[in-house]
């Protein structure tokens, strides 16, 4: 016994005392949901792009190559999409949403700049694929079977690749410069693209492919009768907008008025004042908040002197006048005729009421059903003749490039499974990062930046962009407004406020914590502390 | 505000750190470095806000000085829990005599370091609220007015938690512990009693008094970081929630503490050389009643008989310290 006077036991450490033992409950690292990839129609992993971007520099690309995985458009989304992402986005309800298409824009023409592209690294599969239709799906759908290794061909009625994204959205929306180089970089990947060269009839080459996505959109305006004098001038939108685009100036006169109230309409309307029209009237038979337009293209159509006319059907088309009729909103909301006309000056007429697909390409094709003019496919996208899928506005969903663009990355994934036999892998959804789930105590004050618009007078005489993009420090301020819900995003926070020193940093940096159980005693301080939600409580099995 | 602001790491200024800021930016307890003071296994309740607020302090203050810090520490849960014999949490020197003479043997460390030509060697002498405000205080006054070179931390959770959970002169007013019962026309203890230390450390004129939550990381590293910048009697106290004593639940440590600032219940200001000279201001005010509700020994104030005289009191003395201190957000005055 070498010790001092009164000392029989050796000092050690409590680390000897594995508290771990009390522990009734246990804290897990999670990954919820956040509610932007949940609204996402191109099921992006938003939350985990805007981690990779809010560090900067090198993880822009990063940032580009996460969402490249799920949508092959970055430059063209960061200027189309309706971003239901922003609207679904918990910051909106702390201040405002963060500006997640000015980030993917930025991330999409850095690409662009920088020259970042993706390869093929997947094998060949030696099958042959047919997508019919070069549009937003058509596109998708064939850029994700080519990096599946898959012999792609694409066959497009036009003279140019883009469908809608090039003949539907005018360019003031859209630089065509930003769709060239994302269309190319697909085509790069060793698609072969076909184009005016329209398919008629499926059923006779269907057999030279293992398997085919049907992709034609839907490019026939609908027509309503009016009743039309003989020198009246009555035009479709979407031919309209197709000609603009094909470098044809349509007649339209002084005076335009357009009929309907979608995004088709807005644009028909901004395209007419660009074109010289000095007056462009949207006739809509219900009222702005009932649009189906987005509201910041109603936003920016009327800052560009476009006119409205609310709860107004047309009745008669004469030359220079329509004849309308005043609507009023029943109880349900539908509008109701009142007899009570009135006359509008109009040159032309343009009309804007929804689009039709053209299915004749479909005759013969055993099993395939046609339900109210479009093509009825189950969950994964195939219709009813095997091996025959089907996506984007010819289907029945919700039409817009980015549900577009969904449906093809669904229907590649689809097809590799029906190609290789095996069903694909069901994508998991955990459950959805609520703001409930959030700690926002943690969240710095930031106040969203918006993306600067191009002068009015610029607006009205030519179609340069008008959203204009933001700059590097600013999209990455915004990038790094995001919340992170649901998800870690390295903030350490739970590594300080453990008493026991029980969660661990082996990497040294987040986001990579352990939970050391030996010690935990399951107080759940790191769970109510974690600003994103991403630790959850689980019961010890006892 | 005491610690910089992060504008562009948009969780930089709350979290205890983020990968995205250079390590000198982030808390000391964002290091893998850090010195764990008071290691694993100690044995501290589920969620003590005491164990947290301990190493917070001292994790900053072996920063501060470079690892060269002896501890004092009065008797209280912290010696307790933490030095159960022939085991030590501890993870630097550490000396404890009795409850009330923790400041006296801390002025003595300092006295014998300066005699053996080790000034080099700082001094933090820590206890309970009861070793504090009650049985050590005597000997903290001396502390103070001799100006020995020392920094006392009073980790402050309301009461003498160790033995049952007893009322000290830092038990606020309403609130139950064993010997001030839930009963009679004021329930729990009584309106008018205790002290605050932090004014009394002021009224000494010492050289830093602050106070601080284990709500509030920076701030409290950059107080331990600022006292241990001047020689002399240095004072913090550091308000810890008591999931045992306070009836709460365990996990909800930190955001008792957050509410105790936020409605101004625990005023969270810095002293020098007896003026105050900085106030952590309200960020997002909530009623009294926010603080109270998750408590369970303001638990009489609710239920079924509710007392809202009682929660308007406590709220007329939160209000005072808001006025007092000038506690609301800038251009909110």
């Amino acid at each position: 016994m070498d010790k001092p006077f009164a000392i029989t036991l050796d000092v050690g450490t409590s680390r000897a005392n594995k508290t771990g033992s009390w522990r009734t409950e246990r804290a897990v690292y999670t990954n919820r949901m956040p509610p932007c990839n949940d609204a996402c129609p191109a099921g992006e992993d938003i939350q985990g792009w805007l981690y990779e971007a809010e560090e900067g520099g090198a993880g822009y690309e990063r940032a580009w190559r996460r969402i490249m995985e799920d949508n092959p458009f970055p430059a063209v989304m960061g200027r189309v999409c309706y971003h239901p992402c922003e609207t679904a986005c918990n910051r909106g309800q702390l201040d405002e949403a963060v500006g997640i298409n000015s980030v993917e824009r930025f991330v999409g023409d850095a690409a662009i700049e920088q020259g970042w592209t993706v390869s093929v690294t997947a094998p060949a599969s030696g099958r042959r694929v047919l997508v019919v239709g070069a549009g937003p799906s058509g596109l998708a759908a064939a850029y994700h079977l080519a990096l599946a290794g898959h012999d792609v061909t694409v066959k497009e009625a036009g003279p140019m690749a883009g469908g809608m994204m090039r003949f539907g959205i005018p360019r003031y929306r859209l630089s065509r410069d930003v769709l060239d180089a994302e269309v190319q970089r697909i085509l790069d990947l060793g698609v072969t693209l076909e184009l005016d060269t329209k398919v008629t009839d499926l059923d006779a080459i269907r057999g030279e492919y293992d398997a085919v996505f049907l992709a034609v959109g839907a490019q026939l305006g609908k027509r309503a009768y009016i009743p039309a004098g003989s020198a009246s001038h009555v035009l479709d939108a979407v031919d309209m907008l197709r000609d603009v685009e094909a470098g044809e100036k349509p007649l339209l006169g002084r005076r335009v008025a357009v009929y309907g109230g979608g995004n088709t309409a807005m644009d028909a309307a901004r395209t007419a004042k660009r074109l010289g029209a000095s007056e462009a009237i949207v006739v809509y038979r219900r009222t702005k908040d009932r649009m189906p337009a987005h509201e910041s293209e109603i936003a920016e159509a009327e800052d560009e002197g476009v006119l409205f006319t609310w709860l107004t059907t047309i009745k008669q088309v004469d030359a220079g006048r329509l004849v309308v009729e005043r609507m009023e909103l029943d109880e349900d909301g539908f509008p109701r005729p009142t007899g009570e006309l009135d006359e509008l000056d109009a040159d032309s007429l343009v009309l804007a009421l929804g689009q039709d697909t053209d299915l004749t390409l479909l005759e013969g094709v055993p099993g395939l059903v046609v339900e109210d003019g479009v093509v009825a496919v189950g969950p994964d996208l195939m219709t009813g003749c095997p091996g025959v899928f089907a996506g984007g506005d010819m289907v029945p969903f919700e039409r817009s490039v980015t549900v577009a663009v969904g449906h093809g990355k669904r229907a590649a994934r689809h097809i590799d499974a029906w190609l290789s036999g095996a069903a694909p892998e069901p994508a998991v959804r955990p459950a959805l990062a609520t703001f409930d789930t959030l700690n926002t105590w943690y969240y710095a004050d930031a106040p969203r930046a918006h993306r600067p618009l191009l002068d009015r007078a610029r607006r009205e005489s030519t179609f340069d962009e008008v959203v204009l993009g933001h700059d590097e420090a600013t999209a990455l301020l915004e990038a790094r407004r995001c919340l992170s819900c649901g998800n870690c995003f390295g903030c350490d926070n739970c590594y300080g406020v453990c008493p026991d020193n029980a969660v661990l940093k082996p990497g040294g940096s987040g986001p990579d914590y352990l939970i050391d159980l030996d010690y935990c005693k399951g107080c759940g301080i790191c769970v109510a502390e974690c600003p994103s939600g991403a630790i959850q409580m689980f019961p010890e099995e006892i | 505000m005491a610690f910089q602001e992060i504008k562009l790491y948009q969780t930089g200024t709350f979290v205890v750190g983020n990968r995205l800021l250079d390590p000198e930016q982030r808390t000391v307890q964002a290091r893998t470095g850090r010195s764990n003071s008071l290691t694993s296994g100690h044995r501290a309740c589920q969620g003590c806000g005491e164990a947290l607020g301990a190493r917070y302090v001292l994790d900053a203050a072996m920063r501060a000085t470079d690892g060269k810090l002896v501890a004092v520490n009065s008797t209280g849960c912290l010696e307790v829990f933490s030095t159960p014999y022939p085991e030590s949490s501890w993870q630097l020197p550490w000396l404890h005599s009795l409850f009330g003479n923790g400041p006296a043997v801390a002025s003595g460390v300092a006295a014998a370091l300066r005699a053996s030509g080790r000034d080099d060697i700082r001094v933090v002498g820590q206890a309970g609220d009861g070793g504090t405000v009650d049985i050590g205080f005597g000997a903290l006054s001396g502390m103070f007015e001799r100006n020995d070179d020392v920094l006392f931390v009073c980790y402050d959770n309301e009461g003498y938690m160790n033995t049952g959970v007893q009322r000290s002169g830092a038990t606020p007013p309403a609130a139950v512990t064993a010997t001030t019962k839930a009963v009679g026309p004021e329930p729990g203890n009584v309106f008018g009693q205790g002290k605050s230390v932090p004014l009394i450390a002021m009224a000494h004129e010492i050289p830093y008094v602050a106070t601080a939550t284990v709500a509030d990381l920076h701030d409290l590293e950059h107080k331990v970081e600022r006292a241990m910048s001047f020689r002399g009697a240095r004072y913090l106290h550091v308000f810890v929630p008591c999931p045992l004593g306070w009836r709460a639940a365990s996990a909800d440590t930190i955001r008792l503490a957050r509410l105790a600032k936020e409605s101004g219940v625990f005023p969270v200001f810095e002293a020098e050389a007896g003026e105050v000279t900085a106030v952590s201001r309200i960020r997002r005010q909530v009623p009294v009643e926010d603080y109270l509700r998750p408590q369970g020994r303001y638990a009489h104030l609710f239920g079924d008989h509710p007392r809202p005289d009682i929660v308007a009191r406590i709220q007329a003395r939160a209000d005072r310290n808001i006025a007092r201190f000038g506690l609301l957000p800038e251009g909110d005055e």
